[in-house]
């Protein structure tokens, strides 16, 4: 059962490794869709729990899958869903870096003026997936549209709204 | 940015990082990097160290969000490899995920044990509310300079692949197996 685990944790996250275009946010709905619908590794709501944790620990937003490996098989699921997860990209990146510098042109400048739409499409629907599963009222949804302007409007480090937030859950506004 | 114009393109100003050098730079980014590592990364390799020039800053992380794959890592994997070769690769890359794996792993225990608490999951809703926020207004600062796009293909692709993934939630690789061709080709065809 568990080693079945590791090899779907491997599965799902090698593949998604390669397609998270733009960074590791943009795999977030994907992630959700695997973890809660495909595979019942966790509610919904414990997928924006863990969602909400890792962007409370340092380090890269990529940190989320190793949380994910944990629900679903303990300490080796992190171990596992972190190395699929950075394994095949990391390898491309490696080849890639080594013949960038020959990469120049127009088919290389259209590869990249193609894939930015896509990233900017993924990466919108990633706060769109966590913003609905976190609105539970109308508070809530205040809270995401107060967060998206005021990280627009101003530099500002997200701890400091992430710490309002947080706030406002405890008193049970949320 | 200021920086760009103060120094212009040329050699970094220190000498290459040893390998335990390359994992203490990364470690200490990744550490310090809450909520975002890029600007970390960037302070850290350009202006702290001086490993890199600007230049050379702006044009690996150009190249890393085009990657697949998260883009700060990516970054250190082509940092390292440039630098000490696959080993330094590893290297960068072990100093980037291993500490924030130690304490994750560690959240993730807590989580197991107290995740259960009310108080604790209305915390949490609070703070995922926040994060998509910051996650969706940040999109928004990359979304403006295509709506300059006079046929409108581009914010059309956006959309398109925001509505398979965000809304009818199919696969990622069906669809961006769909949607990527298509985007590079419409690319190609007006450049």
């Amino acid at each position: 059962m568990n080693d079945a685990t590791l090899t779907r944790l491997a599965g799902h996250f090698a593949l998604m490794s390669l397609f998270a275009i733009g960074g590791a946010n943009s795999a977030v709905p994907e992630m959700q869709r695997v973890a809660v619908e495909v595979e019942h590794w966790m509610t919904a709501r414990q997928f924006t729990g863990l969602f909400a944790l890792a962007q409370l620990a340092p380090g890269p937003n990529v940190i989320i899958v190793t949380l994910i490996g944990y629900q679903a098989a303990g300490l080796l699921g992190a171990l596992v869903a972190t190395l699929a997860m950075c394994g095949p990209s990391c390898l491309f990146a490696f080849y890639i870096g080594r013949i960038s510098e020959r990469m120049k042109g127009e088919v290389w400048t259209a590869v990249q003026s193609g894939l930015l739409p896509i990233s900017i499409g993924l990466i919108a629907a990633s706060g769109f997936v966590v913003a609905s599963a976190a609105a539970h009222n109308a508070a809530a949804v205040l809270v995401t549209v107060f967060a998206a302007v005021l990280c627009s409007a101003r530099r500002l480090n997200p701890l400091w709204i992430f710490a309002a937030a947080a706030l406002l859950g405890i008193a049970d506004l949320l | 940015m200021s920086d760009m114009a103060s120094r212009p393109s040329s050699a970094p100003a220190s000498p290459a990082p040893s390998l335990l050098q390359l994992f203490a730079a990364f470690a200490l980014i990744s550490l310090c990097g809450f909520g975002g590592v890029l600007a970390w990364s960037r302070r850290m390799l350009v202006e702290q160290r001086q490993w890199m020039t600007a230049e050379e800053f702006n044009a690996s992380y150009a190249l890393c969000q085009f990657l697949p794959g998260p883009n700060v890592v990516n970054l250190s994997v082509i940092f390292g490899g440039r630098i000490r070769g696959p080993l330094g690769s590893l290297v960068a890359l072990v100093g980037l995920i291993g500490p924030p794996f130690v304490i994750v792993s560690v959240l993730a225990l807590a989580y197991a044990r107290f995740g259960a608490i009310a108080a604790l999951q209305r915390m949490l809703v609070g703070i995922a509310a926040a994060a998509a926020g910051l996650v969706l207004g940040t999109c928004a600062k990359m979304a403006l300079p295509l709506l300059r796009d006079r046929f409108a293909l581009a914010p059309s692709m956006a959309l398109v692949t925001f509505a398979a993934i965000g809304v009818m939630r199919w696969p990622l690789h069906w669809s961006l197996a769909l949607l990527v061709p298509v985007s590079i080709a419409i690319a190609w065809v007006r450049r």
